[in-house]
């Protein structure tokens, strides 16, 4: 196999001839012979492009069918239509095949692009300081503990159980190198318990963290919720699902400290859990304890506008083990996506977009809700997802069509994350959730509750057999 | 015609063309909007438009949109395409920058990875409609585990520093499972700054071992540090003289010996694929940067990803879920995700990781296959070698000495120190220059052991050709910096921008268009 590599035999023989060697073998002479490696790799041996395609197509077969049925998971990444432009933007070589912009002289795209995502994600958010992306949502969680405890002093992190339980987890997992407890405050009615909150709190806690929507889906009072907060002189980091923030008010306006979020639902693919980008948004004062890269304006000896990377004193290639953060990477490309699918919503579009999914959750619950053996988890204000409770049958009874031998129901279980909801389940609406999609998952949950009816064959029930899946 | 050949050299402020391009100040989408203006056009939503107020409670609502742009669909398609252009990009240029592996990122890869029943699967998805994509991470898993001679894989870091960060989080771990707790971790003077800021955030100390004379650890001032309190030595093996440690053996033992353990840092395992195995040489615990050897493109800044492989004693503490395959029988997926880990550090981050980087990483694995990794390792050190005797001839040797004289592997490491006290010149006019004749300049000023240092790292992807126009290059700009050293201390001139003030973006901070 040629592995992409221009060097031919005749290559090799002259390059090796400029060194005085006879073999590539002899440029390893250095590696001692007893941790050589004396076999050749154990895998199979290369394979001509179209075979490749084939085993990978192979594999792919073998996952869920995106056209078979609609999906309502969601829990944090979420089946938004992916703009055409994203993909066309995205795949060209100047923003695909670049490394971080080092050198800020050939790299102004790039950089434009951060400059321009972090005004975006200032306006969403509502605080002034963005930076150009981190790597998701779940680790931003951790991120924001290191700035909250740089910040403070103290080392203390309270959680809502309201937030992502693998930014839960994320946090606990992180929390262990940064020398942190964690203290989680309950929720009540699908929403985090003030009172709770006000016992959890006290003169260590670095910073309280909320998520809005919450993981149930609830609208939370942040306002309300960051005064309680504020009171004892933590921080507060919430974090937020952008696609709501075009009708939610701003976690800024709220009085959060640092808003921080999972992108994906910006111009990203589902992709199995990643790649995808998180933002991380502060206010002023902590601008020098920022975590990851930073766009800046500048002129160059010209005086012509441009942009570099700024703050770098912040980072670990200056500040090594002093940096606010070990992270080198803005997701580059993923934000990139994310800031050509705002720029394609628009001011008019978030908005509309924000309100579309509202309407139609609102709907999607009421419908569900109606049926027998489901019922709201809880009555919280809900945007673009919520939790029903299942009081006929287990959760994982919920089948296509109802058929016990059939595919299970792409909706989210909360067991695992929440086994005081076990009963208990999430269904996403994103703009692909057309009304049809909805009546077909409640005729689905309909027949699931009222006992298995084999007569599943692989049409759609209900009313949407007309209905054709977009593509994304 | 070679790549640098299109550009004049000498090229003057004063003759320097500006494009329109160029001319044009940047302005950015924002500065675009016009009222009114919109691409996206949404669906109704099918159903009673019911006001919001009526569904959320009017004081949790937004008063004022957020002030995103008002643009149309072909004006954003010009922006950015027009942006794109301000960028050099591995496609189009030689792109030598050390310790970041810059490969040929193969257009399959994209194309696989594009696939609608991956790119649209959801990563709750059950796993029994998940089979194809967790038969994938699998088989992932095995080939890093083979690749690097440790039995069990971690797909689920991020990144390369995320990887480190976990590798420190599962020292700990495995430390206190041994009753013990130590404080600090060493790292060569010679480590990425990531080491030092990953053991910082794993909660310990860093502490600095020292380089000896041929570039390798020193083994007097590691026997010196080492006792009952180091947790563990970060090391990379070539390390970042692009030099191959070959005391790896002896320095393993050293630290066992202490009950300490040895993490790998992979961002040079492009030297040694099916040629030596960090797990041969003593490693407990490896990080693979899969946007470095195995040709995720960088995306200008991310994503990557950083699988971890480790030893047998670590396996219990890798994060969760991991992927397993389990014996087949009725009603249980072969291919699962494994949450019963008691001893797990716990996730690093959601979900399952960065899928759509291992799509693309094992598409290339299955092209290259065991013999075309080991061809593709040992095409990288022979490029690397030839580029380096190039540049160890003419002007260049004279000015620009290699720091540690010996065979190197995939990557090495010059001094501008010469051609800094000679020509006045500094690595950093050198780099600049470099721009106009169409290269992306090496790293530079790392390792900061080495003085003005050039870090080269030219991959197994570039042909003779690319290599020689390089190296013709840097004796050209030599030749001319004799000459005229001013040239170089004002470049770049081809550029869309050149030299920019990054004191004053870093003293008055200005991260966002004003509103």
């Amino acid at each position: 196999m040629a592995g992409y590599s221009p060097l031919t035999d005749s290559d090799r023989e002259a390059m090796l001839g400029a060194l005085g060697l006879d073999s590539v073998d002899q440029l390893f002479e250095t590696v001692p012979e007893q941790v050589r490696l004396d076999r050749p790799l154990d895998l199979a041996p290369g394979a001509p492009e179209n075979e490749v395609f084939d085993r990978m197509s192979e594999l792919a077969s073998r996952n869920r069918d995106p056209e078979a049925d609609p999906c309502f998971l969601g829990a944090g990444m979420y089946d938004h239509y992916v703009p055409a432009i994203v993909d066309a933007i995205t795949s060209r070589s100047e923003f695909l095949t670049p490394y971080t912009p080092y050198q800020p002289e050939v790299s102004q795209g790039g950089l434009q692009v951060m400059f321009e995502f972090q005004t975006a994600m200032s306006e969403l958010t509502g605080l002034p300081v963005s930076n150009a992306g981190l790597y998701e949502g779940a680790s931003a969680a951790a991120a924001a503990a290191y700035m909250a405890i740089g910040a403070t002093g103290r080392h203390r992190l309270i959680v809502s159980r309201g937030l992502h339980p693998h930014a839960r987890e994320a946090l606990a997992t992180h929390a262990v190198g940064f020398g942190c407890e964690i203290e989680e405050v309950g929720l009540a009615g699908g929403l985090t318990d003030p009172d709770d909150l006000a016992r959890a709190l006290d003169d260590e806690t670095a910073v309280v963290f909320l998520q809005n929507p919450n993981f149930l889906g609830s609208v939370e009072d942040l306002a309300g919720l960051s005064e309680v907060a504020h009171a004892r002189g933590a921080l507060v980091a919430a974090s937020v699902d952008p696609v709501t923030l075009g009708i939610l008010e701003s976690p800024g306006k709220c009085g959060v400290d640092i808003a921080f979020g999972e992108g994906q639902a910006l111009g990203n693919r589902l992709d199995f859990g990643g790649p995808s980008f998180a933002f991380f948004c502060a206010g002023e004062e902590h601008l020098r304890r920022m975590p990851g890269r930073i766009a800046g304006e500048t002129t160059d000896v010209d005086g012509r506008r441009g942009f570099v990377l700024a703050l770098q004193t912040r980072e670990q290639h200056i500040r090594r083990e002093k940096a606010t953060s070990n992270i080198c990477t803005s997701q580059a490309l993923n934000a990139l996506a994310g800031m050509i699918h705002l720029a394609w919503l628009g001011k008019q579009g978030l908005v509309e977009l924000g309100a579309l999914l509202a309407r139609r959750t609102a709907f999607a619950r009421d419908q569900i809700s109606a049926i027998e053996g489901f019922e709201p988890l809880h009555d919280a204000p809900v945007v673009r997802e919520f939790a029903v409770r299942s009081t006929a049958v287990p959760v994982e009874m919920l089948r296509v069509g109802g058929d016990q031998a059939g595919r299970p129901l792409a909706v989210y279980p909360l067991a695992r994350d929440l086994p005081e909801f076990g009963d208990s389940f999430l269904v996403a609406i994103t703009e692909q959730r057309s009304i049809d999609d909805i009546h077909w998952l409640v005729d689905s949950l309909r027949e699931s509750a009222s006992g298995a009816r084999p007569s599943f064959n692989g049409n759609r029930i209900g009313t949407t057999d007309a209905e054709p899946r977009k593509a994304a | 015609m070679t790549e640098g050949s299109e550009v004049v050299p000498g090229t003057t402020p004063e003759t320097a063309l500006e494009t329109p391009q160029q001319a044009d100040r940047a302005r950015t989408i924002f500065e675009k909007s016009v009222p009114g203006r919109r691409a996206a056009r949404l669906a109704e939503a099918g159903i009673e438009e019911r006001p919001l107020d009526e569904l959320i409670p009017a004081d949790l609502l937004r008063d004022e949109p957020p002030g995103l742009p008002e643009v149309s669909e072909p004006e954003i398609v010009r922006h950015y395409n027009r942006l794109s252009r301000r960028n050099f990009d591995l496609d189009t240029g030689f792109y030598p920058l050390g310790s970041c592996t810059m490969k040929y990122n193969p257009r399959l890869n994209e194309r696989v990875a594009a696939l609608p029943s991956f790119s649209r699967l959801h990563p709750a998805t059950n796993p029994e409609d998940a089979q194809g994509a967790l038969e994938l991470m699998f088989l992932l898993q095995e080939a890093l585990s083979e690749i690097c001679g440790l039995p069990h894989v971690s797909l689920q870091p991020s990144a390369g520093s995320q990887g480190e960060l976990a590798g420190l989080l599962l020292t700990r771990a495995w430390q206190a499972d041994k009753g013990r707790n130590p404080t600090k971790v060493l790292t060569p003077d010679t480590a990425h700054g990531t080491n030092p800021a990953s053991v910082a955030m794993a909660g310990y100390e860093a502490v600095k071992v020292a380089t000896n004379p041929s570039g390798g650890v020193d083994l007097d001032d590691l026997r010196s540090k080492l006792d009952g309190d180091v947790a563990c030595l970060m090391l990379t093996n070539p390390n970042t003289l692009g030099l191959f440690d070959p005391n790896i053996s002896e320095i393993a033992g050293l630290v066992h010996d202490e009950g300490g353990l040895l993490y790998y840092d992979g961002a040079n395992l492009n030297a040694i694929m099916g040629l030596a195995r960090p797990g041969d040489m003593g490693f407990d615990i490896v990080h693979v940067n899969l946007h470095k050897s195995f040709s995720q493109p960088h995306g200008g800044g991310g994503p990557g990803a950083g699988p971890i492989a480790v030893s047998e004693t670590v396996e219990p503490f890798l994060p969760r879920p991991q992927v397993v395959r389990r014996p087949g029988s009725a009603g249980v997926p072969e291919f699962d995700l494994d949450f019963d880990r008691p001893k797990s550090i716990g996730r690093m981050r959601g979900f399952q990781g960065n899928f759509g980087v291992f799509v693309r990483s094992f598409a290339y694995i299955l092209s290259l296959g065991g013999d075309g990794l080991r061809e593709a390792s040992e095409g990288a050190v022979l490029n690397a070698n030839y580029l380096r005797k190039r540049l160890s001839e003419g002007r260049a040797g004279r000015y620009l000495p290699i720091g540690f004289d010996q065979p190197c592997m995939h990557e090495f490491v010059l001094s501008g120190g010469p051609m800094k006290k000679e020509l006045g010149l500094k690595t950093l006019d050198l780099a600049k220059r470099i721009l106009d004749f169409g290269f992306h300049p090496p790293t530079v000023y790392f390792p900061q052991l080495v003085e003005e240092a050039l870090m080269i790292e030219p991959v197994e992807t570039e042909s003779r050709e690319t290599l020689d126009s390089f190296a013709d290059a840097i004796e050209q700009i030599l030749e001319e910096a004799e000459r005229d050293p001013e040239i170089a201390m004002g470049a770049p001139y081809t550029t869309p921008v050149r030299r920019l003030d990054e004191v004053g973006a870093t003293r008055n901070p200005v991260l966002r268009e004003a509103a």
